[in-house]
């Protein structure tokens, strides 16, 4: 239909250059041999091997992948269960107060969810000495939180989707609510809870200021690591690791390109298949078509022109 | 499985999400609130009581002092008016930016807005931390820009940019930007296309059709991508605290401060109230949307 990129075409290509040029950047002072950043001293891999035997770096991305798979599997349980209470139930009362729940932690500053997560931990631990102390759970804790708001978004968008007829169906033959979730609800919505688990996943092992708030001595994740020596500075550790997580999420983004290219190509595949069939019926019904399509295209004529 | 089939319960369905979110969303912010009336103490947790059973009777202290403390202090009500001015600026340009984006996606074809929404979505995956980070790398004195301006020599000294209000923009519009495209580009997705169409047979020109038609119908999509950056570019503690300088003053650095530098709980609870009386109209706005998201309800 178009020919020339027009304004917002050229705005959408500078848009991506600023996006992806200070991260490619990166990526090629990761291999600088010197210290100073930004000289270019040679290529040197030696900023990687620094970075695998610092032990501290490396606790804390364990520390950090464990919260997070543990956030993002709660965070979809729960997520699961709010999104079916937002599209299948009708009114309740408190239905209000629970969407506001839901969608507040999307918008809510980090530090107000970090302080006053922290001061809740410790009237808790005041009064019935739990959480005795702060750490990994406590930080566990704080991302099902948020991380539950997200993926709730991400499920409930494809909940509704998901043919009601086909449920309700299954519930006319005699399946209680339940079975019907498992066999019917569960497998239409489950590319969605995967990508609310990947989100959820993401979203915690990012988290800075709210893990900060709520952490104790025991538990330091990743993020906490780069912020202090970051903080100092440039260091070229720093440019490997981050090297080292673009090149993580790049091939999972890569991934789920392709699956969703050829998911998309698959689906025009069937649709010109389709075409086809109809095409490819008998003689007398072909006929009508045509004299249908000649029929139509005067009209279709008048308005072209008329625009033009 | 059969503890399982317990959650079809409707009951349970609603009240495990429900009691989760009221104990770890919504008591945190009465317990904050009760600490903003409290007083700094020299105790663990270092605040004073506000319910004190003494002589059978109970003592209510509420104490508005915080409140008041924070009204006099010219450093606080400045650091609200500037993270306010920041965060507007900021959405305004993620706007300025984003829209075009969104536009330009919602355009191209099926296969390919695939690839672009990858695009987009791909940097907000990588750590927030890092894309900060390498923006220090870019803007400081003996940084990328200014090496590549002075060897040009099309400076002789190099621009400060580093630790400047500057630095705090780009660093906003660079993290949020993702923010900003994604719900205009749902919203504009979503758009019947017969009705451009439609516009155009009447005769009008392509920007006429687009300020009459396309953007009064993205409403919602503006204010939604609007709110998320807004919201919490007012918050921010990272960005300026590694991009900013001494003259950014904005208010989640000075309540980390107030917290963790001078241990005073009760100030920092009175920043956090504040700073929520401020934020609550935005999100109203942007709960009103996606409330309406969330229930698949559709205005246009």
């Amino acid at each position: 239909m178009k020919t020339k990129p027009g304004f917002s075409d050229w705005v959408l290509i500078a848009g991506l250059l600023f996006l992806y040029m200070p991260m490619l950047i990166l990526v090629i002072y990761s291999f600088n041999e010197s210290r100073l950043v930004t000289v270019w001293a040679g290529f040197s891999s030696k900023w990687y091997l620094e970075l695998f035997r610092d032990e501290q770096i490396m606790g804390a991305v364990w520390t950090s992948l464990k919260i997070g798979f543990w956030s993002a599997s709660m965070a979809v349980v729960l997520a699961t269960m709010a999104a079916f209470v937002m599209t299948r139930l009708r009114r309740f009362r408190g239905k209000t107060a629970f969407s506001s729940m839901i969608t507040a932690p999307l918008v809510m500053p980090d530090v107000i969810t970090g302080l006053s997560l922290l001061l809740l931990f410790v009237a808790m631990a005041n009064s019935i000495g739990w959480p005795a102390d702060r750490g990994m759970l406590t930080i566990w804790i704080a991302h099902v939180t948020f991380c539950t708001a997200y993926a709730t978004v991400v499920i409930s968008s494809r909940l509704r989707e998901v043919d009601r007829s086909v449920e309700e169906a299954a519930m006319d033959l005699g399946a209680p609510p339940f079975k019907t979730f498992m066999l019917i609800t569960l497998p239409a919505i489950l590319p969605a809870i995967a990508a609310g688990w990947l989100l959820s996943f993401t979203l915690s092992l990012d988290d800075l200021v709210i893990s900060s708030f709520v952490s104790g001595p025991g538990a330091t994740t990743l993020p906490m690591v780069v912020f202090s020596s970051v903080r100092l500075g440039i260091t070229p550790k720093i440019n490997a690791l981050a090297t080292l997580i673009i090149f993580a999420v790049s091939l999972a983004a890569f991934v789920s390109w392709w699956l969703l290219r050829r998911q998309e190509a698959r689906r025009v595949a069937l649709l010109r298949q389709e075409v086809a069939d109809t095409e490819s019926t008998d003689f007398s019904e072909r006929r009508i078509k045509a004299v249908l399509r000649i029929n139509r295209k005067p009209v279709q004529q008048g308005l072209t022109t008329k625009t033009e | 499985m059969k503890w399982l089939s317990l959650l079809a319960n409707k009951r349970l369905l609603i009240g495990i999400p429900y009691l989760w979110l009221l104990l770890f969303f919504l008591m945190p912010f009465v317990i904050v609130l009760k600490i903003s009336f409290a007083e700094m103490a020299i105790a663990i947790p270092p605040y004073t009581r506000l319910f004190e059973y003494v002589d059978e009777s109970l003592n209510i202290a509420l104490n508005i002092g915080n409140y008041l403390f924070l009204a006099e202090d010219d450093l606080y009500v400045n650091a609200y008016i500037s993270s306010i001015t920041i965060a507007f600026n900021s959405t305004l340009l993620c706007l300025l930016l984003g829209y075009p984006m969104a536009y330009a996606m919602s355009k191209a074809s099926r296969q390919m807005q695939i690839t672009l929404l990858l695009l987009i979505l791909l940097p907000s995956w990588t750590s927030f931390l890092i894309r900060i980070y390498a923006w220090m790398g870019i803007l400081k004195n003996n940084g990328l820009i200014n090496n590549l301006l002075m060897s040009l020599g099309v400076i002789d000294s190099p621009l400060i940019m580093m630790n400047t209000n500057f630095a705090v923009y780009i660093g906003i519009v660079y993290a949020y930007l993702p923010f900003m495209v994604l719900p205009l580009y749902a919203n504009l997705i979503k758009h019947d296309a017969s009705l451009l169409e439609a516009s155009a047979d009447l005769g009008a020109k392509p920007w006429k059709t687009f300020l009459t038609v396309t953007l009064p119908l993205s409403r919602n999509g503006v204010i939604a991508g609007s709110m998320l950056v807004f919201i919490p570019s007012v918050g921010e503690f990272v960005i300026p605290e590694l991009l900013g300088g001494p003259d950014t003053l904005m208010i989640g650095g000075v309540l980390w401060q107030e917290f963790f530098g001078n241990r005073d709980w009760p100030v920092a609870s009175a920043l956090a109230i504040v700073m929520l009386i401020l934020l609550i109209l935005p999100m109203a706005l942007f709960h009103h949307y996606q409330s309406q998201e969330l229930e698949g309800r559709y205005e246009n």
